[in-house]
């Protein structure tokens, strides 16, 4: 274990010389040389990764501390990771994924010019570093630092191609609502600092069950909701679908695989506070729960081949948290992993769909695409096998293990939920279908470019088709074979295992028979409808879902219109008045008073007479008699 | 005759003087304000001198010589004042061709 | 009442009426001889007082020597009645009534001064003499003396250097 501690310092670090040189250098590096070096060190960490992964697997837990970032007073911040079967497991899913996006990358962005290609592999870099550290970190500060980084991140790369003020601006939406959540995370980290006298995990967990009830609840609360921006939940959800103005690889390492899991992960590692604050429990479920039915409803009617992927996303996060809030966290974790492998998987092959098409991302501009794309459309049939929930797909293992805690916790929760899962099926299918079947509805030009991306991409693709399909194994539920949920056994040191066998097996195989035989009676519906591509002009609920539930025009007319008219007001009326008024006032009334003094200094000798006689009489005055 | 006659004598034309310096304009005749002011003061060092004379002259044949010998020293100034003065007034007719004294504001120039 | 109370009263009643005069009248030249008028009676106030050299004194280089420099400049310059400057009313009743008012404060003030008892001896006292003085003067204050007649000498330099017709000075003025 000692070994461990030496380099683990290594894994964050890494990236972060990539991110250095590339960033530094990239006027001078050659776009192969940039390429090698963000995916040579991304990929050293992955292997680190992998050592550090075997070295905890017996249960061993250990905190690597090398130096103190904060000692004012009584608050002492040491910078410390924390090594532990969940901070392994996400540094496995972290260093693994962003690896093949890298490799991804490498071609994807191919046509950008060497600058911007440095650009965009530093940002990838330090993307990793931050998500790392994030995910390292021994305290809260660590992880508010990565947290932070994080949010620069994705900002930065949602905005890569900064020219196109509409990406800006999704660029400036994602950052201002992560900073809302953060501004939540932060107030939380304050409380806990004031009630526990520390920010270091292990000081702040034991403490935890000597709190008061409703500090917990509050703490947790605020945790939550800084949760809810950076893992896109309601309410702060709408930057995620626009964060897919950045390139696709970006949509995938982020808005799919890591970032969105850093909510997860902060509370998933404050499971010891969050099993002494039921309140908060209930509100996270039934915030993931209504998450992931609001985004499934919209991604049925987008036509934006990314936004639909963005509002699964959504969805799937919205699973993981009513997980999360039931207490099931490893259901939780297995999730975030399989969905992390089938949606960067959707998403690179998204990406390779967009790049074949030319930059075109509307569905109902494509179709037919099976026959051109074939790699691109097996990895994506995978994909979409594996986010429906079919058996033996990773998604099934991981969305069974949260349908089964939602049954055990409450029958309606199930339902609900398992209505969600069918919404998923059936938008999934549906995208799926309008893609790659039927006839081509582009332009002929697009037809004749149509091509298979380069190896790396394609290579990418199917080893992520691989982990999609095989990724659920290592979570076998009890009920198939005995002791097959390796990853349960594998994360009981730090989250406690959920309560298995509160429902009898025989009811766990009929439920996962009912859920198996929705889903595809789902995808026949979905086949017989898009098949055929129908144009149909969206009215009623359709149009309302189209809209996105009107969220956006929401939250402009109820906070940022009257936030910008504020502005406004602060802007022409207050400043302009007020502020300038003040100002420009005392330099008039200096002015003024100036030109007013300046007239005793005429230069008449007379008028200097008559004051120094006055000046005499008042001397005199106050002398004489008012002294007295 | 008691020394308060002086002081309000003085002081009378003192008053005067200072109304002169603030009414006139012509340069001399503000010179000659000036003039009248230190006679004012003058007079009354005179009787001041003759006031301690008068009290201290037990055994002390000088006392109060300092007051005339100050008023002396006045004149001497005033004479020289009035020779640089009026030079200066001469210069500023020559300049202006006027004696107004808020001309001299003209300096500025 | 004796002689020189008469004589006091009317030499005070003589110098403020001049002094009056002096500032009243609109051509200089009277002003000039008015303010004779107030030297006279000053001396005649320091003869009363005993201080002979004095009074000679201000009558000689008052009365004679600075008051015909005064008349000579004014008479150099053909000062007249016409050519007295404007005057502004409202500067001129501010000018009385702040004089007035020091005037007034100051009497208010020194009226209840600790002098009423005291006395300026009149007629007698021979510190006024020339001779006392002399000695004092070229004894205990011979110094300043002397620097007085230094004062003289930069005063008469300064005197003609002003006076002097500056070619140079008046054509650099009149070519800015």
């Amino acid at each position: 274990m000692q070994n461990v501690l030496q380099i683990v310092w290594l894994i964050p670090f890494l990236p972060l010389i990539g991110f250095l040189i590339n960033g530094l250098f990239r006027k001078q590096l050659s776009k192969s040389l940039i390429a090698i070096i963000a995916c040579t060190t991304v990929l050293a960490s992955f292997v680190l990764s992998i050592w550090v992964f075997l070295q905890v697997k017996g249960g061993n837990s250990h905190v690597a501390e090398y130096f103190n970032l904060i000692s004012a007073g009584s608050l002492k911040v040491p910078f410390a990771f924390q090594i532990d079967a969940l901070s392994s497991l996400f540094l496995l899913i972290i260093t693994g994924i962003g690896f093949i996006i890298h490799v991804y990358s490498t071609s994807y962005m191919k046509e950008e010019t060497r600058e911007h290609y440095g650009r965009y592999f530093s940002y990838l870099n330090l993307f990793v570093f931050s998500m790392l550290l994030l995910v390292m970190g021994a305290n809260y500060v660590i992880m508010y630092l990565g947290w932070e980084g994080v949010a620069l991140c994705s900002y930065l790369l949602i905005g890569y191609w900064f020219k196109n003020t509409e990406f800006s601006k999704a660029a400036n939406k994602a950052f201002i609502m992560n900073r809302i959540g953060d501004l939540a995370f932060l107030l939380a980290l304050f409380w806990i600092f004031s009630k526990t006298g520390s920010l270091n995990f292990d000081v702040v967990f034991s403490k935890g069950p000597l709190l008061d009830s409703s500090d917990i609840t509050i703490i947790t609360l605020l945790l939550f909701f800084g949760a809810t921006a950076k893992s896109a939940q309601i309410p702060l959800y709408t930057w995620l679908p626009d964060a897919m103005a950045g390139p696709t690889p970006v949509s995938a390492l982020i808005h799919a695989a890591t970032m969105v899991n850093a909510g997860i992960y902060m509370i998933t590692r404050s499971e010891a506070l969050y099993s002494l604050a039921p309140v908060t429990q209930n509100v996270v479920a039934i915030t993931g729960l209504a998450t992931a039915i609001l985004a499934a409803t919209i991604a049925l009617k987008q036509n934006d081949i990314k936004k639909v992927l963005a509002y699964s996303t959504v969805s799937q996060l919205g699973y993981i948290f009513l997980a999360l809030g039931l207490g099931a966290y490893t259901a939780g974790i297995f999730h975030v992993m399989t969905h992390a492998f089938f949606k960067a998987l959707l998403f690179l092959a998204a990406g390779s769909v967009i790049h074949a098409m030319g930059g075109e991302q509307d569905i109902r501009k494509m179709g037919g695409l099976k026959g051109k794309l074939k790699i691109t459309y097996i990895t994506f049939v995978v994909g979409c096998l594996a986010i429906s929930g079919i058996p033996p797909f990773s998604g099934f293992f991981s969305k069974d293990a949260i349908l089964l805690s939602a049954f055990e916790h409450n029958k309606v929760l199930y339902v609900l939920a398992l209505f969600g899962a069918l919404l998923t099926a059936y938008y999934m299918f549906r995208l799926l279908f309008l893609t790659f079947n039927g006839s081509f509805r582009g332009t002929q030009e697009q037809k004749d470019h149509l091509h298979e991306g380069p190896a790396t991409m394609t290579l990418s693709l199917i080893v992520l088709a691989i982990l999609s399909f095989a990724g659920g194994f290592i979570g076998i539920p009890e009920v198939f074979a005995t002791g097959g949920d390796k990853l349960s056994e594998f994360l009981s040191p730090v989250v406690p295992v959920f309560r298995e066998g509160a429902v009898s097996h025989s009811t766990e195989i009929i439920l996962m028979v009912l859920t198996a035989v929705l889903v595809i009676v789902v995808i026949v519906m979905a086949w017989l409808r898009f098949r055929k591509y129908q144009q149909v002009e969206e009215k009623g609920i359709g149009k309302f879902l189209e809209n996105k539930w009107y969220v956006d025009e929401l939250y402009d007319n109820v906070i940022v219109n009257p936030l910008s008219r504020f502005g406004d007001f602060l802007k022409n009326v207050f400043d302009r008045s007020v502020v300038d008024g003040l100002v420009n006032g005392v330099g008039r009334l200096v002015n003024y008073g100036s030109r007013q003094i300046r007239l005793l200094q005429s230069g008449q000798v007379t008028g200097y007479v008559l004051l120094m006689v006055l000046s005499m009489l008042l001397i005199f005055v106050v002398q004489f008699f008012l002294r007295k | 005759m008691p020394v308060n006659y002086y002081i309000f004598l003085s002081l009378a034309l003192f008053a005067i003087g200072i109304v002169g310096v603030l009414v006139r304009r012509n340069a001399i005749v503000f010179f000659m304000c000036i003039e009248i002011m230190l006679n004012a003061v003058n007079l009354l060092l005179v009787a001041f001198s003759k006031m301690h004379h008068a009290n201290q002259a037990a055994g002390l044949a000088n006392v109060g010589i300092d007051g005339q010998l100050f008023v002396f020293f006045i004149m001497v100034v005033a004479a020289a004042e009035v020779s640089v003065g009026l030079a200066i007034i001469v210069m500023l007719f020559r300049n202006v061709h006027s004696v107004n004294v808020n001309f001299l504001n003209r300096l500025k120039h | 009442m004796g002689i020189t109370q008469i004589l006091f009263w009317f030499l005070s009643a003589l110098a403020l009426f001049s002094a009056v005069m002096v500032i009243a009248s609109r051509n200089p030249v009277y002003s000039v001889l008015w303010l004779i008028v107030v030297f006279f009676a000053i001396s005649g106030h320091y003869l009363l007082l005993n201080a002979q050299f004095l009074a000679i004194v201000n009558i000689i280089v008052y009365a004679g020597a600075i008051m015909v420099l005064f008349l000579f400049v004014i008479m150099l310059m053909n000062l007249h009645k016409s050519s007295e400057p404007k005057r502004n009313k409202w500067l001129n009743i501010a000018g009385v009534l702040a004089g007035g008012c020091l005037l007034l404060v100051l009497v208010a003030a020194l009226k209840s001064a600790e002098t009423k008892s005291s006395m300026a001896v009149m007629g007698t006292g021979d510190i006024g003499l020339i001779e006392n003085l002399g000695k004092a003067l070229f004894t205990d204050y011979v110094i300043p003396f002397e620097i007085s007649s230094v004062l003289f000498l930069s005063a008469m330099v300064g005197a003609v250097v002003l006076g002097k017709k500056e070619s140079s000075f008046r054509s650099e003025k009149e070519s800015a």
